[in-house]
């Protein structure tokens, strides 16, 4: 393989030229209330060729193997349409590696009826709580094996296997309905989504709870964050904000996000890295060879760094971090987060409620979103805080602010990183891209929350 | 196709394969320059086969012995539901045109013009923003076949233009944007640039807005970022089966504004939600999901149906996994007021044109909340300016019971939406 994919790579003139092919196998099961709705496997394979010729690109995927010599032609002959200038692109050397798939309990070598033996017990859980209405139950698994190989002499073959459940519990009474998730991912090992039953049980009883809840008045609070929530925080209000394609072009956004900015107190670590091992954005290479990094984004306040890819490394004049990052073949690489975080403080939680007369304090994740400078994300569980101390149950809030402002208001930082390994992260259509994110327990001054 | 049916007519009781073949070719702007041209081809195919009376489920892209397909689809049927439906016969069906061969003959260097045509008028309206976007036209052929010697099939042409456009403005960052597509070519660049430099004009300045309930009106863009994702899932035959639907029991009861009607409506010519039938080979049809205010009906693929006991509207859908149901295109009826109108009505309020985040609310109950990404302040009549730091959060189902007016601006989002702007008479701000 290595040989036919250099032939084909040294036959055609570009100033950068990768080729990727992908194989991947996969299997779902699928439950809605009582009925297994969907169990099925899937088998996928296909490439593309990426060209840069004079600062414009070309990209052409396709599915047949026998289709790779014309859709490096294709590449070439689109990146020479739209190349008028000079291409700017971080030189790095050959690497020849090839990365085999880490795993500790490998979902591949569980039976699909055991699969489907521990989805029914979580389900069974969950149906047989009283005011329950009905669930849902989505596990996935997906082992995938990555060739690269590119002009500068690269060639690397990769393999990995991640896996995703996701359980959903609702409850419903008079025409309101409510509904309590928890969604777990790992980088290969099932048995992390063994051994739930507790916890499933928790999120059904906590739907039903939550019809008796109140909501909460709209406006600003002080708003604690569990680790959970906070990580999915971190992730929208800042880490979509230092992927260097948002920067590199945009020369005010370059004057905003200058290194050496202050956006925080001295207390404010924010990292991020697949190199730290283990993790669900974990790995070795990026999608275009350059070796995963980690990196402080944030470093005692200040903006040290940002993440990058080959091309908008070369064109800040900094250097790539390793994350280029495409969902398949069926799309180009770009700066995408992998495992980001916020490093643990010394605050503990009592201290850090103490002092609230009235706030929330939001749990768990729903979803978040961002423009960059506005954010928002939604919790799965929340409380009041009141006098210091964890009061009654609310609905799940929608949080949202600023992220120049946010950052400074962030006054407390815990001791108990953790992190979360069940989102996928969605980006100019590419979507779920497996990536954890985490933090310990923050407290934020003066955030928006939305209600009646 | 055929060699995958055969094999699997040995194996089971029935069977059904699909296949979808499409090439993509999407111009893409970046930073107001032409950045990227690419070409996507790609093959998949689904079967879904019964054995023993139960659902077995299969799929690949790119190449795949047919007999590695039906084993995969085999060994899965042992776990698949009871099958409670007949595969159709497939056909006949009414023709709706969703394929112009014009589309596929259109230059790269005329898509390449028409984008950057947008880009310099955007740009010479308003200097200093970044314009990023793509021009795309795309072809694909969706083939269906049963055991039972049924065979149908639908090519269609898809082409589209979408422009967004971000100005950064001392730490304040604005963003505008259009997108339009068709099963024809789009040559015009005028109607995107003028949206663009519309939402331009209406933000040039700041206002101020203070916390608490006030009237709203969404425009196409806020109806379709805001108020449909709920309705879409309480109108979902599967969600109403479940128990989990605000609707299970308001079928025939008027919910809404009697001057409410939302339709699904495949069988517009050139639309790209347009399609003769849907991805289980079913009639695709017009079916009213809210006839003036009345809940009339919900949508069902034929699983679900013959869960219901009901019957398939047409509405099965595959996106990614196997059939469940799914809409095709949601037509909001238009009325009679113009947006000046509505907006010379209102004493204090607020317009919302995109919002960020409104689907992570309780989609299931109706709830949305989230940042209003792009709204403006009105004051006595009048649009004052952008609104920034702001949330709001409402009810699709309390929103919708009394309306102020409905639109006469209907017009089509992206293609798979058609909504006038909709005057409510009260929302929850939270504001800064």
């Amino acid at each position: 393989m290595q040989d036919k994919l250099f032939s084909v790579i040294r036959k055609l003139k570009a100033d950068y030229l990768e080729v990727r092919l992908d194989e991947s196998q996969s299997s779902r099961l699928v439950f809605r209330g009582e009925r297994l709705e969907e169990a099925g496997r899937t088998a996928s394979s296909g490439g593309c060729v990426r060209a840069l010729v004079k600062g414009g690109w070309g990209f052409a995927s396709f599915n047949s193997p026998d289709r790779l010599e014309e859709s490096a032609g294709l590449a070439v002959e689109q990146a020479s349409h739209v190349g008028k200038g000079k291409s700017e692109f971080s030189p790095a050397g050959a690497v020849v590696d090839s990365v085999e798939a880490e795993y500790k309990k490998n979902p591949l070598e569980v039976t699909l009826s055991a699969k489907k033996s521990l989805l029914d017990e979580y389900n069974r859980i969950m149906l047989d709580t009283a005011g329950i209405q009905t669930t849902s139950v989505g596990y996935g698994d997906i082992r995938k094996k990555i060739i690269f190989a590119s002009s500068d002499g690269t060639y690397i073959e990769q393999s990995r296997i991640d896996l995703n459940l996701r359980l959903a519990a609702i409850a419903s009474r008079d025409g309101d309905v409510q509904q309590v998730g928890l969604s777990i991912g790992s980088k290969g090992d099932f048995s992390t989504v063994e051994g739930l039953h507790e916890k499933v049980r928790g999120i059904a009883q906590r739907a039903v709870a939550m019809l008796s809840a109140p909501e909460v008045r709209g406006g600003t609070y002080t708003v604690v964050l569990d680790p959970v929530l906070a990580g999915v925080f971190v992730h929208e209000a800042f880490g979509h904000l230092s992927e260097a394609d948002h920067i590199y072009e945009n020369p005010q956004m370059r004057e905003i996000m200058v290194l050496g900015r202050r956006f925080g107190g001295q207390h404010l670590n924010i990292v991020d890295g697949a190199a730290v091992p283990g993790l669900r954005g974990s790995y070795r290479y990026d999608d275009e060879g350059t070796p995963a990094g980690k990196t402080h984004l944030i470093k005692e306040g200040v903006l040290t760094s940002r993440l990058h890819s080959r091309e908008t490394a070369a064109k800040m004049g900094e250097k790539p971090t390793g994350n280029a990052r495409a969902i398949n073949y069926g799309y180009p690489p770009i700066v995408r987060m992998t495992n980001t975080y916020i490093e643990p403080g010394s605050t503990t939680f009592q201290e850090m409620i103490a002092g609230i007369k009235e706030g929330v304090y939001a749990r768990e994740w729903y979803g978040g979103t961002t423009s960059l400078e506005m954010f928002t994300f939604s919790a799965g569980e929340a409380y009041m805080i009141r006098d210091g101390k964890v009061a009654e149950m609310i609905r799940p809030v929608v949080l949202s602010g600023n992220v120049f402002t946010t950052l400074h208001n962030i006054d407390a930082i815990g001791n108990d990183l953790d992190m979360n390994q069940g989102g996928g992260c969605g980006k100019a259509g590419q979507s779920p891209l497996p990536v954890s994110n985490g933090s310990p327990h923050i407290r934020i001054q003066n955030c928006l929350v939305g209600g009646k | 196709m055929e060699e995958i049916l055969d094999i699997a007519r040995r194996h089971s009781d029935s069977a059904e394969i699909c296949r979808v073949t499409s090439v993509r070719t999407p111009v893409q702007f970046e930073a107001n320059r032409l950045k990227q041209i690419q070409t996507k081809e790609s093959v998949s195919v689904a079967l879904r086969l019964v054995k023993n009376g139960k659902m077995g489920f299969a799929q690949a892209s790119g190449h795949i012995p047919a007999a590695d397909l039906v084993n995969m689809a085999l060994e899965t049927s042992e776990f698949g539901y009871p099958v409670d439906f007949r595969f159709p016969a497939l056909g006949p069906y009414e023709e709706v045109a969703v394929y112009d061969p014009q589309v596929e003959h259109i230059r790269l260097d005329s898509m390449v013009s028409l984008g950057q045509a947008v880009v310099d008028a955007v740009c010479a309206n308003t200097p200093g923003i970044l314009c990023e976007g793509s021009i795309s036209r795309g072809t694909s052929t969706f083939e269906i076949a049963v055991s039972g010697g049924g065979r149908a099939s639908c090519r269609r042409t898809n082409f589209s233009i979408s422009m967004d456009g971000m100005l950064v403005r001392d730490g304040d960052i604005l963003y505008v944007g259009d997108i339009r597509s068709s099963c024809r070519p789009i040559t015009d660049a005028g109607p995107v640039a003028g949206e663009i430099i519309r939402q331009l004009d209406l933000a040039r300045n700041n206002a101020s807005i203070g916390s608490g309930v006030m009237p709203v009106i969404f425009t196409p863009f806020g109806v379709a970022g805001s108020l449909l994702a709920p309705l879409i899932s309480a109108f979902n035959g599967k969600t109403v089966l479940d128990g989990a639907s605000p609707l299970k029991e308001k079928k025939g009861a008027v919910i809404f504004d009697s001057r409410l009607c939302l339709f699904d409506d495949p069988t517009i010519s050139y639309q790209p939600g347009s399609t003769p039938f849907d991805d289980e080979g079913m009639p695709a049809r017009r079916n009213a999901l809210i006839d003036h205010g009345k809940v009339a009906q919900f949508y069902y693929d034929l699983h679900t149906a013959a869960l219901a006991g009901s019957s398939s509207t047409g509405n099965g859908g595959r996106s990614g996994g196997m059939p469940s149901p799914s809409v095709h295109a949601l037509v909001i009826e238009g009325g009679k007021t113009s947006p000046a109108d509505m907006i010379k009505d209102m004493k204090e309020g607020l317009i919302i044109e995109q919002m960020m985040g409104a689907e992570q609310g309780n989609i299931l109950n109706g709830d949305f909340s989230g940042n209003v990404l792009l709204g403006f302040k009105v004051e006595k009549g009048e649009i004052t300016g952008r609104v920034k730091d702001t949330m709001v959060s409402g009810n699709v189902y309390q929103l919708l019971k009394e309306v102020l007016a409905i639109g006469n601006d209907g017009r089509w989002i992206a293609g798979y939406v058609n909504t006038p702007s909709i005057y409510c008479p009260s929302i929850s701000v939270a504001a800064k």
